[in-house]
């Protein structure tokens, strides 16, 4: 398959339980190749959503397709997948289970056996491997379940919250194995509360809030559609008098520094060049929203 | 990859967990050790033939009877034998027998006449053995099924609260790994009583009660088919209920109608074995037959047809009660917040792909 048809999509997906519906009309793709985060409150409907691409869930509506046709237990018997609520069998070696849930895959006994070894060594469990499950840290039992994930060389990833429970090298390690399936091509989805770890991450990003998906996109073309003209100026003494430049909305003041929002296609340059007439300007430029900004726009 | 693949590697890994379990490996030596020493002691407490001391006049029929004979000078070098502790017993002029505080019954048969017998019955079972043989049956179905039972549902549970069935339903169906529990479940409970029977063949043999091996031979073959067919029905049982719990504590309040499944049929067997119309009644119900229509074929009771019929209906049962359980399982597998009712489980499945 070839990278356009290696596309995850959901369409128009709805979920409800009882009487409360927690998804409507859920529709995002995840790309080959490409890290999509998926954020969103608690209870906003991202785990439902991981399942019901796992199967796990059956959706009310909408479908979810893999290059172009409707995905099959066959096709995602081929997926990676790693639950919100972790687990592993605790009476078992992780060499074991890791090996046991590739043969549950679709892996030979050698083929599993094989992966098996490659990976604990890459997420740095080799030593580990004939330990009891129980027995490992908990940081080392996320490993052996990002290894359960991954065993069978999956073509789709999906992740629910990766990253939580980690320690700072843990997640190191994590995110480098991630980005090497996805250079090699695998669509990789995960979710993830921690804003600033998907915003260091993802290529593409899937805002979701109360069941509806929100902004869907590159992160790219993310910022820019929800960038209003933002500068920052940082001067020699009080920056205080911007507040009354015209057309200027002070975001935030502190002394000589102060972030200030223009109205859409408003030139910023009179604003440099009135900073200018009174003193020396230590910094002038743009501002980004962050991706918390971005979240909490469109999320209200 | 097909369900009878996932079945297998679900069923594999079951056993291999299993084999490694130390209550396990411990709780099948156990019973080994209580049916070899159960067939093999008994037979070697009663003892050798007796020694008898005796003149040598007296000693010919002694001989004859295989005892083992010390001739003595007179009638109280005789006495004094069976004193000193040197023999069992002594036979001494008149005919008398002397022993310390026991009759010896081989030396008194050696030495009488005894009338020729003809069974009218042939058949008929020697009463302890008559009562002894439904209770073993009973109790090795009754124990078997509820320790395997107990396994499977533990082993659900286990995979609920890991929350790795997730992880496992995302990859083979659900079917699947209902069905290599049960089957790993009836290769283990089977292969422990398989060991168990060997034992137990082997001690009669070395005992010398090779006799009770031949009478019991045709229930036990009718047992084998029985006891699988009913272990399969009461194990989808306990896979649904344990699939109905959370947490390994809840795994009591979930099976007690399974636990009732298994114990009321046991009573009833043992109490009511020899009221003929209950046996027969009992001989057909799907819970309580794989015990009692092999007693009935034990006692005799039953026509040739009657097993077959019974068994085709606990087959029929056993059928149902896996689709109803598969259905329940289905249900409830994924609900890991509490406990699931059985109402919830059958009616809100998900219908997964």
């Amino acid at each position: 398959m070839g990278r356009v048809t290696r596309t995850l999509r959901l369409h128009g997906v709805d979920r409800s339980f009882g009487d409360r519906q927690v998804l409507r009309n859920v529709s995002f793709d995840v790309a080959a190749g490409r890290m999509t985060g998926f954020v969103g409150a608690n209870g906003a409907g991202k785990t439902t959503t991981m399942r019901i691409i796992l199967g796990v869930l059956a959706p009310d509506a909408g479908e979810v397709s893999w290059g172009g046709t409707k995905l099959t237990r066959q096709d995602r018997r081929r997926f990676g997948y790693m639950p919100e609520e972790r687990g592993l069998y605790p009476k078992m070696t992780t060499r074991e289970q890791v090996s046991y849930l590739g043969r549950l895959h679709g892996l030979d006994a050698v083929a599993a056996r094989r992966a098996t070894d490659t990976l604990l060594d890459r997420v740095g469990l080799g030593e580990r491997g004939d330990d009891l499950l129980e027995t490992l840290s908990l940081g080392n039992q996320q490993r052996a379940q990002i290894a359960a994930a991954l065993v069978h060389d999956p073509e789709v990833l999906v992740l629910d919250e990766p990253f939580s429970g980690l320690d700072p090298l843990a997640v190191d390690t994590v995110v480098s194995v991630l980005r090497e399936r996805a250079s090699a091509g695998t669509p990789v989805l995960f979710s993830s509360h921690q804003l600033d770890v998907v915003e260091r991450l993802c290529d593409d990003l899937v805002i979701i809030g109360d069941g509806v998906i929100r902004a869907a996109g590159s992160r790219q073309q993310l910022r820019d559609s929800y960038t209003v003209p933002r500068y920052e100026l940082v001067v020699e003494t009080d920056a205080g008098w911007v507040r009354d430049h015209p057309g200027v909305t002070v975001v935030e003041l502190d002394g000589a520094r102060v972030v200030f929002d223009l109205p859409a296609g408003t030139d910023e340059q009179p604003v440099l060049q009135a900073a200018l007439a009174r003193g020396p300007v230590r910094a002038f430029r743009p501002v980004s929203p962050s991706l918390t900004e971005i979240f909490r726009e469109v999320t209200q | 990859m097909n369900v009878t693949q996932a079945t297998r590697l679900v069923a594999e890994r079951e056993i291999r967990v299993k084999l490694r379990d130390r209550t396990f490996l411990f709780g099948t030596l156990f019973f080994l050790l209580i049916a070899a020493a159960g067939t093999i002691l008994p037979p070697l407490f009663a003892g050798g033939p007796s020694t008898v001391a005796v003149t040598e006049s007296a000693a010919g029929p002694l001989r004859a009877a295989g005892l083992e004979v010390r001739v003595v000078a007179d009638d109280r070098a005789a006495e004094q034998a069976v004193h000193d502790d040197d023999v069992d017993a002594a036979v001494v002029s008149g005919p008398a027998v002397l022993a310390m505080d026991e009759a010896p019954d081989d030396v008194v048969r050696a030495l009488s006449t005894q009338p020729t017998v003809r069974l009218l019955d042939p058949d008929a079972v020697d009463p302890v053995v008559a009562f002894l043989v439904p209770f073993v049956f009973a109790f090795v179905f009754f124990l078997t099924s509820q320790t395997f039972g107990v396994q499977i549902a533990q082993s659900v549970i286990e995979e609920k609260q890991t929350r790795i069935v997730e992880i496992l339903v995302a990859a083979v169906p659900v079917r699947a790994l209902l069905a290599g529990k049960v089957v790993a479940g009836a290769i283990l409970a089977f292969g422990q009583i398989a060991l168990i029977a060997v034992v137990a063949v082997l001690g009669l043999q070395f005992g010398d009660s090779g006799g009770l091996l031949t009478l019991l031979a045709p229930a036990i073959g009718w047992f084998v088919p029985f006891f699988v067919v009913g272990f399969v029905l009461l194990a989808a049982m306990w896979a649904a209920a344990g699939s109905l719990a959370n947490r390994q504590e809840d795994i009591a309040a979930v099976s007690t109608p399974v636990q009732l499944a298994v114990m009321l049929p046991f009573f009833a067997v043992i109490f009511l074995n020899d009221n003929a119309t209950a046996m027969r009644v009992l001989s057909y119900l799907p819970f309580s037959s794989p015990t009692a229509m092999p007693l009935r074929l034990f006692t005799g009771d039953a026509a040739g047809w009657e097993p077959i019929v019974s068994l085709v209906i606990l087959l029929l049962a056993a059928g149902a009660f896996l689709l109803a359980g598969a259905r329940v399982y289905e249900g409830s597998l994924l609900r890991t917040n509490g406990r699931t009712s059985l109402r919830t489980a059958w009616r809100e499945r998900e219908t997964i792909g």
